[in-house]
């Protein structure tokens, strides 16, 4: 981690724009938190795209998210905490993973109310009596 | 001139649409019979019409005939050929020709090769044929027409350098294609229900049109994802964007929709349902046409758009699902329920896929939709993506797949529970097997890949088990067809598992001559180039790859390419395949002078997802030539049930 | 439950989507993503200078009880240049406009103000998006007004237009 922020501090000062290569665009060395990491970016919707993940888009601002990501994460935050932080920036809209709540709740109200009157019409109209 | 003549077949077909439509009703309406013979030739005038004005679209943008506004703002006269003739689909209007171009052609094939169907139910399906493609006509020429000129452009805009790509130049059509053919099945499912004709014929009939559309719309779905793959360069394969669900939802009630037409053919069961699943199939198909065309998603796939044209075809869209709604509210009740069957059978298992596909479609539709509910409702914006979709749909996906392991072991009408464990004890021993290996060396993996590999090992030995005992040369076409296809859903089950549960990553920033491991490799960043391309510049880095520390060394060049007209970059990752897996490597964009980044991820058995996809597909394509072959051969013997098989 | 209601049931769900489908299609096509920081303390920023003769943007300054607007803009966002004008009447009138650039450079800024008028008192080079990102800002040009105390009270997205002046001078407090 040290060489790493060294490094960073040596491109900060180099002539090329600073934010150029950083943690938007390289691995965290331990593969634990990096794996966390990307979970946590493959469910975090780019605000300059249309309907990517930031794990996914070229867009500045999206790596600037993926940058804040890794620092946070190696600095110990949970992933949790950092979606949460996001979302109070962002709102809602920046999660691809809904929250659960009141207004969210048809999301998963719905595919059970289809799935139990499914049963309820396959019990009842198709029947497996005997002849 | 091309263009006029275009616009004049177009109107012509339209013409022919409406008399089609009206011969039908004066014949099934009014019963003047001898009207009948003269529909199927209008059919045909009709798809020829439509094919003629689709040719002179083609032909303006092979030209490049700039004084069409549709050729000025989607080609170029430097484009290569191909995309010239890419261009014409990769639009709104002209999609939407192609769109009633496969409708005329189906509606012709229908009308000249469909013998086995009731004079009338056939009659009443064409009719339904007509009033869809007439629908799609009035739009065309009043809202979307190809043909409009304009004067005063010396060159057309292009085409976004992301469609400028083989694989996507024939993509739309083959959706396209699925999507029609989910229209014959819609007006097979009509004319049914209008001549109360609905049994094992009617059956027979719509199911080549249902297997056809089915495979285009599977090769369609497959060549999307490996495109996204590959061209996006992050190393995703599906991304439960709304336009990926929009292709997704029809695939499913497809699907679905296969399985009971199954039923229906072979003992008569089922009848309302798969009268209702096709109406629905139909109804996925347009709700993923509106979507798409209507802007009223946001995708990385998105068309320009015109709220205007959403309005037209959500018009459409409603007269046509509902009409059939409400058609098939008042006439099922008078269609008897079909055959009876126990809860260990081959029915019973089929009803079950058909319950566990829908659902699945309801998550994706749910999906899908709510957030655009919810904005328009109180205005709140929120995203549904990846973590849900796989969250709800994969567990359902995974327990469809232990029945489609089950399914085709068990016996039609009843079966005994004790002799289906004794069929499944292979797959279920190779299943267990799976699992002590991961348990052994797979390492920590999350639940849901884990218990996706097992079920794949389960299906993978479970779908050969028909085959088990038997004469392979006497096992008919269409019985190799199921067991492939069921083959290639545990074989792309066990891709996305893998991609999900053991791919690496590593994403680094590195100067020339260093090297970096990712997985079991090693790589080494050569150098990096510049050199021009056909209508792009083109960044490379050159990159050398190994296998362990002796293995031999392999270059890749991954490439960044820059369009000037429009600005934009576009990534072309280097990808190379092993039989194990691929090694993906990309070149990001923000490298400086003497460091470059690298995006580097090694995903074992990755192919297998498309792999998967492709035998799907060809089990379909057998198990089509299978039917219409046996179908053809069947229609001299009065046809009333198809023999039964028995599993071994 | 009656079979024929049953059997009404698809029409009744597919007219339900098709309802929702037409209230949709009033949905904004454009897709603007607003700040949840508005009504909120001016989250903690501190952008160093982006040009050598202005002083650099930092949350402290907002706190001196005056109210300020926060302008987060670039110098190769081609709208960015037409609310400059704008900018410029407002700072006529008495307002101070931070400026908050994101993903720039010195000397492309520099240029940027020689050419079309620098209406800042102050301006951050947002190094990484930090600050854009702390405000909750999904792209450029956006502004926010900050009240004396340091409390968002709105935020603008798009560009400053004429017609937007009033309105934005009323919430500063400025008399017109």
């Amino acid at each position: 981690m040290r060489i790493l922020k060294i490094l960073i501090a040596a491109m900060l000062l180099g002539a090329a724009p600073a934010w150029a290569q950083d943690l938007a665009d390289i691995s965290l060395s331990d593969p634990k938190q990096e794996s966390q990491a990307l979970a946590l970016m493959d469910s975090i919707r780019c605000v300059v795209c249309q309907g990517q993940p930031i794990s996914g888009s070229n867009a500045e601002l999206a790596g600037d998210m993926r940058r804040i990501i890794r620092e946070r994460i190696a600095a110990g935050d949970t992933p949790e905490a950092v979606r949460t932080m996001l979302i109070s920036k962002y709102g809602d809209w920046v999660t691809f993973r809904p929250q659960l709540k009141p207004a969210t709740l048809p999301l998963w109200i719905i595919p059970l109310l289809a799935l139990l009157a499914g049963v309820w019409l396959v019990s009842r109209r198709l029947g497996w009596r005997q002849n | 001139m091309i263009a006029e003549a275009g616009l004049a077949a177009l109107w012509l077909a339209a013409t022919m649409a409406l008399l089609q439509l009206v011969l039908g009703a004066l014949v099934l309406g009014r019963g003047q019979t001898s009207l009948g013979r003269a529909v199927a030739p209008v059919a045909v005038i009709q798809a020829a019409l439509v094919g003629i004005a689709f040719t002179c679209l083609i032909a303006v943008f092979v030209t490049s005939d700039m004084s069409v506004l549709l050729v000025a703002a989607n080609s170029h006269s430097a484009k290569p050929l191909i995309y010239k003739i890419a261009g014409t689909w990769g639009n709104h209007e002209g999609s939407m020709l192609l769109w009633v171009t496969i409708l005329g052609l189906a509606g012709a094939t229908i009308a000249l090769f469909e013998r086995t169907l009731r004079a009338d139910t056939k009659l009443a399906t064409l009719s339904a044929q007509a009033a869809i493609a007439l629908g799609f006509y009035v739009f065309l020429l009043f809202a979307s027409n190809p043909f409009t000129r304009i004067s005063g452009v010396i060159d057309g805009q292009g085409l976004n350098p992301l469609l400028q790509d083989p694989g996507l130049a024939f993509h739309p059509p083959t959706l396209y294609a699925g999507y029609v053919g989910m229209s014959a099945a819609f007006s097979f499912a009509v004319g049914a229900l209008i001549t109360r004709d609905v049994g094992p014929t009617f059956a027979r009939a719509m199911r080549p049109w249902i297997l056809g559309a089915w495979i285009l719309l599977t090769i369609g779905i497959t060549a999307g994802s490996y495109w996204a793959y590959y061209t996006l360069g992050w190393g995703g394969w599906w991304f439960w964007d709304p336009v990926e669900n929009a292709s997704l939802m029809p695939w499913l009630a497809a699907t679905a929709l296969l399985h009971s037409v199954t039923v229906l053919a072979t003992r008569d069961g089922l009848r309302t349902w798969t009268i209702m699943l096709a109406v629905l199939a139909f109804s996925m198909s347009m709700v993923g046409t509106f979507l798409v065309r209507s802007g009223i998603l946001t995708s990385v796939h998105s068309f320009a758009v015109d709220p205007r044209r959403g309005l037209f075809i959500l018009g459409l869209l409603s007269v046509y699902i509902t009409g059939a709604m409400a058609l098939f509210a008042i006439r099922a009740k008078t269609i008897a329920e079909g055959n009876r069957f126990e809860l260990v059978s081959r029915e019973a298992a089929l009803v079950i896929n058909n319950l566990i596909l829908t659902v699945i479609l309801v998550v994706v539709l749910a999906g899908t939709l709510y957030p655009l509910i919810l904005e328009s409702y109180n205005g709140d914006k929120i995203s549904v993506g990846a973590p849900y979709f796989n969250a709800v749909a994969g567990p359902m996906a995974v327990i469809l797949m232990l029945f489609l392991a089950a399914g085709p072991l068990m016996r039609w009408r009843s079966d005994r529970p004790k002799a289906l464990v004794e069929r499944m004890a292979p797959a279920l021993f190779s299943g267990a097997v799976m699992l002590l290996m991961l348990a052994a060396f797979g390492g920590t993996i999350g639940y849901l890949p884990l218990i996706g590999l097992v079920a794949a090992a389960v299906v993978g030995v479970g779908s050969l088990a028909p085959l088990w005992k038997r004469d392979l040369r006497r096992t008919p076409l269409f019985t190799w067809g199921m067991v492939i296809a069921h083959f290639g859903c545990a074989v792309s089950m066990a891709g996305m598992a893998s991609d999900s549960a053991f791919t690496k990553e590593n994403m680094v920033s590195i100067a020339a001559n260093e090297t970096r491991e990712i997985g079991p490799f090693a790589v080494t960043l050569l150098g990096v180039r510049e050199r021009p391309g056909p209508n792009y510049q083109i960044l490379e880095a050159v990159v050398s790859a190994s296998k362990g520390a002796d293995g031999t060394p392999f270059e890749m060049t991954p490439q960044l390419h820059a369009f000037s007209d429009p600005v934009m970059t576009t990534n072309q990752a280097a990808i190379k395949t092993f039989w194990n897996g691929q090694l993906y490597v990309t070149l990001g964009e923000n490298s400086d002078g003497s460091k470059f980044l690298l995006r580097m991820w090694w995903k074992p058995f990755v192919t297998f997802i498309w792999l998967g996809g492709i035998l799907i597909a060809l089990g379909g394509t057998l198990s089509l030539i299978g039917r219409v072959r046996r179908d053809i051969w069947k229609k001299q013997a009065e046809p009333t049930a198809e023999p039964i098989e028995v599993p071994a | 439950m009656n079979r024929k209601l049953v059997l009404w049931l698809p029409f009744a769900l597919m007219a339900a989507l098709f309802i929702s489908f037409l209230a949709s299609l009033s949905n904004s096509p454009e897709k603007v993503i607003a700040s949840q920081m508005v009504g909120q303390p001016l989250p903690e920023f501190a952008a160093g200078a982006a040009i050598p003769e202005q002083p650099g943007a930092a949350t402290a300054d907002f706190r001196d009880g005056k109210p300020r607007l926060l302008n987060v803009f670039a110098s190769w966002c081609v709208p960015c240049i037409a609310e400059i004008p704008v900018l410029m009447e407002l700072k006529a009138s008495g307002v101070e406009v931070v400026g908050v650039a994101v993903h720039d450079t010195s000397v492309d800024l520099t240029r940027f103000l020689a050419t079309n008028g620098n209406p800042y008192s102050r301006i951050g080079l947002d190094q990484g998006g930090r600050a854009q990102i702390a405000l909750g800002s999904a792209g450029v040009p956006e502004t926010f007004v900050v009240d004396g105390q340091g409390k968002i009270l709105y935020q603008h997205i798009g560009v400053v237009t004429e017609a937007d002046k009033t309105k934005l001078l009323a919430m500063l407090g400025v008399v017109k």
